[in-house]
């Protein structure tokens, strides 16, 4: 965690334990082996619709999945895929629900902007930029209403900045002192645009946050340990009744916003430079460095590969959904009635 | 049995489902301390405490948000869009968020939420404080869309759409707050989706909406003396819609006449007219008639916004047109 004026990277939180960082390395890698096999299927033609991948910003969903307890809510927006395994969801649904196969995590019906998964507190991906942060305060003040220990997390991209619900939802989540925790992941880019040429502030997020009587956060977000640290702090924070904060993680995709975007517009030099700090072989170094055996990051990144080859088979066996779907569950009667 | 105004039921309901249920809770702008703008609220703070009748900043995409996330979570929110032109600064949570969250997630979420709002002309606040939104809501899959025409009905559906598993939008007609009626003692829970036929005659059937079912009853007054006897449904909710109560009607009068409040284009009246003229065609003896607001923006003179709404005078001549 760094003030506005010095270096991401500066000051080293200190360091989570040995089996902290395991675990974070383990979900990465997850990530990592998950997003790339969802490339592959897109060129395949078995994903179809649109996905926008998490390749390059495994360490914010990671530091935040592995400091969350199992009562915590996590909300975040149609690049979800990280944030969706962070909380646990198996992977096998996941691509079922990329690829529109009954075994999906919503059958289907949602598709890869939507997976949500209510017993895994994961409470939504969601589509339109900047709504979700007004929800997510929602989950907090139902906390706080019923005394309970739990807070949300709210992900969002730089382009959520310049949106008027974000305003509107970290000024109440102020005001209200909610238990709430807003994750900026700056990627630089908001889809072809860079953030910084429509942007009245340096950082987007965190040269906001006094606007709303928070601290100013700003983290490297390729850096797991400082996630892993900057998420546990927030949340201890939000837990102990201290209200909500407001993090900048600056990280940075690695293909381009969609999948039919091959994401040219960026210099080469820019992505040469955020590719040399590519969160996983980074922290893979400094793991090793630290005197981790690496014969078990071995056996992490194989556990992966295979889980992502299991939970693809499960995915093309599965058979495309129930039509009868179409019908159901607009409303609570589990149907689509709206006559009598 | 108590005589009120449909303002003072608007309270005495929320109040009886916070007293029913401690997982109610309220917001919106100026709820609280000031009692609502529109003085329907009053006295429910200091009743239920500052906890769960919460006054919002000017923010309406955070009041729907806070209210959809905390339905998703284990409340059952009751939110106050102060008037229902606002609704187009929120549009997108309660259209892209809320009516679509339980469809998306295949049925994971369900959002037992009411957004009450104030609703629709006659109180001379021009066109930005004025319209009638009920068939913006009835175009989104996913909505409930409730709008009582009395105090008890205020009560009672408000007390079902507090109840229901589902999103209700809940619209209040601001010309009618002023008006009164009876309210039956004790607890008082109404059914969604069920119509009311609240005058019966054999000539035509004539389907109104909250301000509108007064006057298409005065409207009935006045074709009685000439001897025309018409049904009068007072609609209730447009999802779900009563086709049923409006179909047996129109069976036996032969004759429909809408009479609603929105601009012409896509107003309810327009869906209630397609689904009888698909289905009950060989039961009209003439034709469907609508009566509704010229598709023009309400303007704000009371001489110009009397000349816009449907009035009971328009309302007779649509009757006499589908009888000729």
């Amino acid at each position: 965690m760094t003030s506005l004026s010095e270096s991401p990277a500066a000051p080293a939180p200190p360091a989570p334990s040995a089996d902290v960082r395991l675990r974070l390395y383990r979900s990465m890698v997850e990530m990592r082996a998950f997003e790339k096999r969802a490339y592959d299927l897109f060129l395949q033609g078995l994903v179809k619709g649109t996905s926008h991948l998490g390749l390059g910003q495994e360490a914010v969903a990671a530091g935040f999945g592995v400091a969350l307890r199992p009562e915590d809510y996590t909300f975040c927006t149609y690049r979800g895929h990280n944030h969706t395994l962070a909380r646990g969801v198996p992977m096998a649904p996941v691509m079922a629900e990329l690829m529109g196969r009954q075994l999906g995590l919503m059958a289907g019906k949602g598709g890869s902007m939507h997976l949500t998964s209510i017993p895994h507190r994961m409470m939504g991906s969601y589509a339109i930029v900047g709504a979700h942060l007004t929800i997510a305060n929602g989950a907090a003040w139902s906390s706080k209403l019923r005394g309970a220990p739990e807070v949300t997390v709210c992900f969002f991209g730089d382009g959520t900045t310049n949106i008027g619900a974000f305003h509107e939802a970290l000024n109440l989540a102020a005001v209200w002192q909610l238990p709430i925790v807003f994750v900026c992941e700056n990627n630089r880019w908001m889809e072809y645009t860079p953030i910084s040429s429509v942007t009245a502030v340096a950082h987007p997020a965190a040269g906001r946050a006094p606007a709303y009587g928070l601290d100013p956060i700003l983290i490297d977000g390729n850096d797991a340990d400082a996630t892993f640290a900057a998420a546990a702090s927030a949340l201890e924070r939000a837990r102990a009744g201290g209200g909500p904060s407001l993090i900048e993680a600056e990280t940075y995709r690695h293909g381009g916003h969609s999948r039919a975007d091959p994401g040219k517009y960026r210099p080469d030099d820019e992505v040469a430079a955020w590719l040399a700090r590519d969160p996983i072989p980074t922290y893979r170094a400094r793991l090793v460095a630290a005197g981790v055996d690496e014969g078990a990051l071995v056996r992490v990144e194989e556990a992966a590969q295979e889980a992502v080859d299991e939970a693809t088979e499960q995915a093309m066996a599965s058979p495309p959904p129930d039509l009868a779907l179409v019908h159901r569950d607009v409303f609570s009667d589990g149907g689509a009635t709206w006559r009598r | 049995m108590a005589e009120m105004t449909y303002r003072d039921a608007v309270a005495y309901g929320i109040a009886q489902e916070m007293a029913r249920d401690p997982s109610v809770v309220f917001l919106g702008e100026d709820i609280g301390s000031a009692g609502g703008v529109f003085k329907a609220t009053v006295g429910l703070q200091e009743r239920f405490g500052k906890g769960r009748v919460v006054d919002t900043p000017i923010s309406e995409q955070a009041i729907l948000g806070a209210a959809m996330g905390a339905a998703m979570t284990g409340l059952r929110p009751i939110a106050e869009i102060m008037f229902s032109d606002f609704f187009a600064v929120c549009w997108d949570i309660v259209a892209n968020e809320i009516a679509k969250a339980r469809y998306m997630t295949n049925g994971q979420v369900a959002l037992p939420l009411v957004i009450r709002s104030g609703n629709g002309g006659g109180a001379r606040f021009g066109a930005q404080h004025s319209q009638s939104v009920e068939n913006w809501a009835m175009a989104i899959p996913g909505l409930k869309v409730v709008a009582p025409s009395t105090p008890s009905d205020v009560v009672g559906l408000l007390a079902a759409a507090v109840r229901d598993p589902d999103p209700v939008l809940f619209f209040e007609q601001k010309s009618l707050y002023a008006t009164k009626g009876d309210v039956p003692d004790g607890e008082l829970v109404d059914e969604l989706g069920k119509a009311a036929v609240v005058r019966h005659g054999p000539a035509a059937t004539v389907v109104a909406l909250a301000a509108m079912v007064p006057r298409a009853l005065a409207a009935a007054d006045e074709l009685a003396r000439e001897g025309i006897e018409v049904t009068v449904i007072d609609l209730r909710s447009l999802v779900p819609l009563d086709v049923t109560t409006v179909a047996t009607s129109v069976a036996a009068t032969g004759h429909l006449v809408t009479v609603e409040e929105n601009p012409r284009l896509c107003g309810w009246g327009a869906e209630v007219a397609s689904i009888v003229a698909e289905e009950n065609l060989f039961d009209l003896d003439g034709p469907i008639v609508r009566v509704t607001t010229p598709h023009v923006p309400l303007p704000a003179a009371d001489a110009l916004e009397d000349a816009a709404l449907p009035n009971v005078a328009r309302i007779v001549e649509g009757v006499r047109r589908s009888l000729a």
